[in-house]
């Protein structure tokens, strides 16, 4: 069938010069809008620094972060350690450059998983409604009772040992049910569609349905609801390193180097301890949401918030 | 009315079972039991030790066990802490859920008397600098996380400034009557602020947002096509209209604010359920835990319940669904 389309557009060159300059997908126009907002842009450029920061972490820091040097703890900045040293004797400018490797690391992971869910959840409840929908909706509506925070921390005291991967499960786990509600209203409004009836009338399975019609046309929320949503984890994963059950020491995260900055004394005194990385999270999800913005704008130029 | 209000309880009561399944469930899940540690006390011998077992009811079936434990906690029962040894539950969370609830309401109360003005100022002065202003104190808010805010207004406000103090709930002791109260609200300020921070933000942008749509609809049209002066279409038409959503987003804040204490309380090492509910958590106190997490899901499912009703008054179109 695709063969016989292409060779048509073969025999036609007008034709197809004609189509690709005049139509472009609702995709690109998108991307076309994307690309004229000018904080999308500036998100997209800070958030494109911390990447490039986090891949080379190895070459930008000047120390191991992992290493501690006794004989000089909580020391301001110098010529040999920028931002000082932490608590441990630990480097505070190369925990901030390779913090930025796990910040971002887990955010996006725990990001994929909960769309993976979220969106599987969401696509099953809108595209088979009645019973199917009712069940999954009602375990959503119970999953948003139970207060986040609480139920991640008793996960984890339950489960003691905290792992990176064991981390971003508990973190998916937890937070799919707001994803999976977008979702299943996307599908709900797209199953009315005359497309839709007329796919299954030529006898399109139910995975061809919802992975050719239902989720292209749901890419738009999609895409915006994970953009917002890893700028959400990475708050949540600092938060919680902050308190100290997030990714445990010496691996560094911007959480728990800003956990020094609960001592007193170092948060009046040493504030290359716990300042560069508080800001280096709000930057990061500044520029998060920024491009979070710009993306539901260009999908959906209507709105207005 | 009275028939969607019933409606709605009756759908609340299978909510609040679900609950405590849940935290039953988890409470279950978590590795040993009140007992453990005399199991692997050599000096206790097997057969006393079952029969502790078989007094607490621990080797009774599941079912039986969660009807047992529903009962005690339906009396105020929750058992005894393992951290705080003997002491019981109840205790240690009356001691300072008073605590968490005066923080909550002032950061409400911070968050309404903020975010509401500005958010109908930034509405009716669309792209003005001032709300432009607004906008940018809103994506602020909303990406800084609610820890590096608390201290950064430790850092900033106690520390530089001296105006306020850093941690606790009160410094000097012997206070009594008015100066007592100064001094509680003193200690308030910050921690007040910092949780109310995030949701003021996001309030002044949802109210923005409200009003322009309601400022499009046809009856504003209508009224100000009948003569009325601009004040009274925005307090009497705009407003009443654009404040409804905002109610039923106020019943699930309840939640984000008693969530977002855990770590604000934290932060300023200020004694509520959140600095209980983490000490809990290191030193894996489940009774405890499971107290709060109950205490808590039931208050979201009030508040929401509450929210619900309170938004079907208000609004009648609600009640033919």
């Amino acid at each position: 069938m695709e063969t016989q389309v292409q060779n048509n557009m073969d025999a036609n060159p007008d034709l197809t010069a004609q189509t690709t300059e005049k139509s472009l997908s609702p995709f690109q126009l998108a991307m076309r809008r994307f690309l004229k907002n000018k904080l999308a842009i500036a998100g997209l450029i800070i958030l494109t620094i911390f990447v490039i920061v986090a891949v080379f972490a190895d070459v930008i820091a000047t120390h191991n972060p992992t290493e501690s040097n006794m004989l000089k703890v909580e020391a301001k900045g110098d010529a040999e350690n920028w931002l000082g040293t932490d608590s441990s004797g630990r480097d505070n400018f190369s925990r901030l450059v390779h913090g930025s490797r796990i910040s971002l690391t887990i955010g996006f992971f725990a990001m994929l998983c909960t769309v993976v869910v979220g969106t599987l959840l969401g696509s099953i409840a809108g595209y088979y409604g009645g019973r199917v929908d009712g069940a999954i909706m009602r375990f959503t509506d119970i999953m948003l009772i139970l207060p986040f925070l609480l139920l991640v921390l008793t996960l984890i005291a339950i489960i003691e040992k905290i792992t990176i991967t064991i981390f971003i499960v508990i973190i998916a786990l937890t937070s799919w049910p707001n994803l999976t509600r977008i979702i299943r209203a996307t599908f709900l409004s797209l199953r009315e569609k005359e497309y839709i009836l007329g796919a299954r009338s030529i006898g399109a399975s139910d995975i061809r349905i919802i992975f050719k019609h239902f989720l292209p046309n749901a890419i738009g929320p999609i895409i915006v609801n994970a953009t917002l949503m890893m700028a959400n984890m990475i708050i949540i994963e600092s938060a919680l390193s902050f308190i100290g059950f997030g990714i445990p020491q010496p691996t560094p995260t911007w959480g728990n180097m800003i956990t020094e900055a609960t001592s007193l004394r170092i948060l009046e005194n040493n504030w290359e301890a716990w300042l560069p990385p508080g800001l280096a999270i709000l930057l990061t999800v500044l520029a998060i949401n920024f491009i979070g913005d710009g993306l539901r704008d260009a999908f959906d130029p209507k709105s207005n918030h | 009315m009275h028939k969607y209000i019933t409606r709605r309880i009756l759908q609340f009561i299978p909510m609040l079972f679900v609950i405590t399944i849940i935290v039953f469930g988890l409470a279950k899940a978590a590795p040993g039991d009140p007992l453990t540690g005399e199991r692997l006390d050599p000096r206790i011998d097997p057969a006393v030790y079952e029969e502790r077992r078989e007094a607490l009811g621990l080797n009774d079936p599941i079912h039986i066990q969660y009807w047992n434990w529903l009962s005690s906690v339906a009396t105020g029962d929750f058992g005894t802490s393992l951290q705080y040894t003997g002491r019981p539950v109840l205790e240690l969370i009356t001691a300072r859920i008073w605590n968490t609830l005066y923080l909550s309401l002032f950061a409400l109360g911070v968050t309404l008397a903020i975010a509401i003005p500005i958010g109908i100022y930034s509405a009716t002065k669309k792209y003005s600098l001032f709300d432009y202003g607004a906008t940018t104190f809103a994506f602020l808010g909303l990406a800084t996380p609610n820890f590096f805010a608390g201290l950064l207004a430790i850092y900033v406000f106690s520390f530089l400034f001296g105006w306020f103090p850093a941690q606790g709930t009160s410094t000097t002791i012997g206070l009594t009557g008015f100066e007592l109260f100064i001094d509680k609200l003193r200690h308030l300020v910050l921690p007040g602020f910092t949780l109310g921070l995030a949701s003021t933000a996001a309030y002044m942008r949802y109210m923005r947002t409200e009003i322009l749509e309601v400022k499009g609809s046809d009856f504003i049209r209508t009224a100000h096509a009948k003569g009325l002066s601009s004040q009274s279409v925005l307090y009497k038409h705009t407003l009443r209209n654009a404040l409804i959503p905002i109610i039923t987003l106020l019943g699930l804040e309840f939640g984000t604010l008693l969530s977002g204490a855990v770590i604000t309380e934290r932060v300023f090492n200020y004694p509520g359920l959140g600095t209980l509910f983490i000490g809990a958590i290191s030193n894996r106190d489940y009774p405890v835990i499971m107290a709060i997490n109950l205490i808590l899901g039931v208050s979201i499912l009030v508040g929401n319940l509450l929210a619900d009703i309170f938004y079907a008054i208000v609004d009648p179109r609600i009640r033919y669904d």
